[in-house]
């Protein structure tokens, strides 16, 4: 019922009101210090990845914190807001190979939005999806593991189904990992290095707006969007 | 029956079995290589590799985690081809019918254990990785009791001179024998969660004698959790599999002791089932420490792999220990009399151990 109800409003108010509608700005701040990243000592072991590293392996970044602790990687979005997703006729979405790491690592898109993974390594990767809705699982049956030669053609997915952090790896190289969370409306963003984030073009009414982290977890606030641009911050603290 | 057939022991079927049983054991190796290395799925097609016929598949393209998958199907294709020469030549030589009707059951079991090894790639179904796990345990088992049942040792042992085994004894060793088969399940589940260590600690858990597992705990676990590979969320399922894993290995320690204890009690320092349940004891030793080890080094590949090679090596040791321990159970009233009248032991005590 809430669905259907969320449906309506922002369908009703973002078809009606699109002049009135107004942005949500923020900064996304971690506050404390987060775990200690890894060395990825094993992306070495392998000749035509450690080559890109000059000898010197990169490290994981689950937390991307900032010197004032600038949040990256947080995705910001309304709960319980659904579509109207505008994924079909939105630019694909790209995930790249590079250097034995995905890039990006962290990535947001919408139900039914392109995604093009590319391989611009010179070695073989293994696509190897593992969603956990079923929809989305069955609607990538055919590709759920799928081989990419060096700079071979892209392999292309979408997902019909909300998920959060759906993992991409690779098992030829098993540090190797993408988290693409899917979302069903277009009101969403992901911080950059910064910690900033923009949702644009929001209808009026009241949300609770999630922050959502892979590690750090979620956070959530109640707002109210009127007819000028709203600012929410959010903190996140080690546990 | 073929009239070539024969119980006299056959030195070239013997070693042609422990070739298959060595082979066997490598292969389990190199399986705990593909699961500690995370490289399960990294060919993504079955039986092809990479598309190509997987005997073909050229050497340049082994690389990370493809290398080990590609070599485990390799051996487990040498180790097929083993185990059908082996049971056709039983077949052909064997005299006891009971030898030849298991031999062909190797051979459904190392088919059985392919399709198993394949569907799990086909269908990306990790749980198919435990009963893949599983059965390999089982075939291991099998090969080694052939290395047992065409050895000279066990051909020419004059089992009904022997000291009898005590029903007590025997259940002992098969008891800590299933406890360990079951320890080896749980293990198999474990590494088939694809979810690296579940705890990092040793002996606590998390700072605690058996740890939260309440949402918020496993929130924070998460939150601090930083791994290079199989970084993915720990449960409180995976936790408590971890902790019924250590209880586990407490458990069949104790059995193992006690079988070793009572056996040498029973049989003398000397008879062959005392050094047996001895060697037992020293391999679940050196378990314990690999398991314990396995956590501090953050399950670095070796020492996970060893972990499993040893787990094998312990099921096998039971094993046999109960197809000896059995065999000696026959004669067991008459010999039992026997020793009570004698007021000791038994005059064949040791008559194995120093052939």
């Amino acid at each position: 019922m809430n669905k259907i109800l969320s449906l309506l409003a922002v369908g009703i108010l973002g078809g009606a009101s699109v002049a009135a509608a107004a942005d949500i700005i923020g900064t996304v701040t971690y506050k404390g210090t987060p775990p200690a990243e890894k060395t990825i000592t094993p992306i070495l072991d392998d000749p035509s990845c450690g080559a890109t590293y000059g000898g010197k392996a990169p490290t994981t970044h689950f937390y991307v914190v900032g010197a004032n602790g600038e949040f990256g990687d947080v995705i910001v979005s309304l709960k319980d807001v659904y579509g109207p997703a505008t994924g079909a006729s939105a630019a694909p979405a790209v995930l790249d190979q590079k250097g034995c790491l995905y890039t990006p690592s962290i990535l947001t898109l919408q139900t039914s939005q392109k995604l093009i993974v590319k391989n611009s390594d010179p070695v073989l990767h293994n696509v190897h999806l593992n969603p956990t809705v079923a929809d989305n699982e069955k609607a990538n049956e055919a590709s759920i593991n799928s081989a990419q030669m060096p700079n071979g053609a892209d392999l292309n997915y979408a997902f019909p189904k909300p998920e959060k952090f759906l993992k991409f790896q690779c098992d030829v190289h098993p540090w190797m990992f993408a988290w693409v969370t899917i979302v069903d409306s277009p009101y969403f963003a992901q911080t950059g290095a910064d910690g900033k984030f923009v949702i644009k073009n929001v209808p009026p009414g009241k949300y609770t707006i999630v922050a959502d982290h892979r590690k750090a977890g979620e956070t959530t606030q109640d707002i109210e969007v009127k007819d000028t641009d709203v600012t929410v911050n959010f903190t996140f603290a080690p546990k | 029956m073929n009239k070539n057939c024969q119980t006299e022991y056959n030195p070239w079927l013997h070693y042609f079995a422990i070739a298959t049983a060595i082979f066997t054991f490598l292969l389990i190796g190199l399986g705990g290589l593909v699961t500690s290395h995370e490289a399960g799925m990294s060919v993504p097609d079955w039986p092809n590799t990479y598309g190509y016929n997987m005997f073909l598949f050229p050497i340049s393209k082994w690389v990370g985690g493809v290398f080990y998958e590609h070599t485990h199907r390799l051996l487990a294709s040498t180790v097929g081809l083993l185990t059908v020469i082996l049971a056709v030549w039983m077949g052909r030589r064997e005299a006891r019918p009971w030898l030849r009707r298991l031999g062909w059951v190797a051979v459904v079991l190392v088919i059985v254990q392919g399709v198993l090894g394949g569907l799990r790639v086909k269908w990306s179904m990790a749980g198919l990785g435990v009963f893949h796990g599983t059965v390999a345990q089982i075939f291991l088992v099998l090969t080694f009791a052939f290395v047992l049942w065409t050895s000279r040792w066990w051909l020419v042992t004059p089992w009904d001179k022997l000291m009898p085994v005590s029903r007590s004894l025997r259940r002992h060793v098969l008891y800590a024998t299933i406890l360990i088969f079951l320890q080896l399940m749980l293990g198999a589940t474990m590494r088939h969660q694809h979810a690296g260590l579940a705890i990092h600690d040793f002996p606590l858990a998390y700072g605690q004698v058996w740890p939260d597992t309440s949402a918020e705990a496993m929130a924070r676990y998460n939150a601090e959790r930083v791994e290079v590979v199989t970084e993915t969320p720990v449960t409180a399922f995976q936790i408590e599999l971890q902790m019924f894993h250590r209880l586990g290995a407490v458990l069949i320690f104790l059995a193992v002791l006690a079988c070793a204890w009572q056996a040498r009690r029973q049989l003398g320092g000397r008879d062959v089932l005392g050094r047996i349940t001895l060697g037992w004891l020293a391999l679940i030793f050196l378990q314990i420490g690999l398991g314990i080890e396995t956590i501090h080094s953050n399950k670095a590949a070796d020492i996970a792999t060893l972990h499993v090679m040893i787990g094998a090596l312990s099921l096998v040791t039971g094993a046999l220990g109960c197809v000896i321990a059995f065999r000696r159970a026959d004669a067991a009233p008459k010999l039992a009399a026997e020793t009570a009248i004698s007021g000791g032991l038994h005059p064949a005590v040791g008559l194995v151990a120093n052939k």
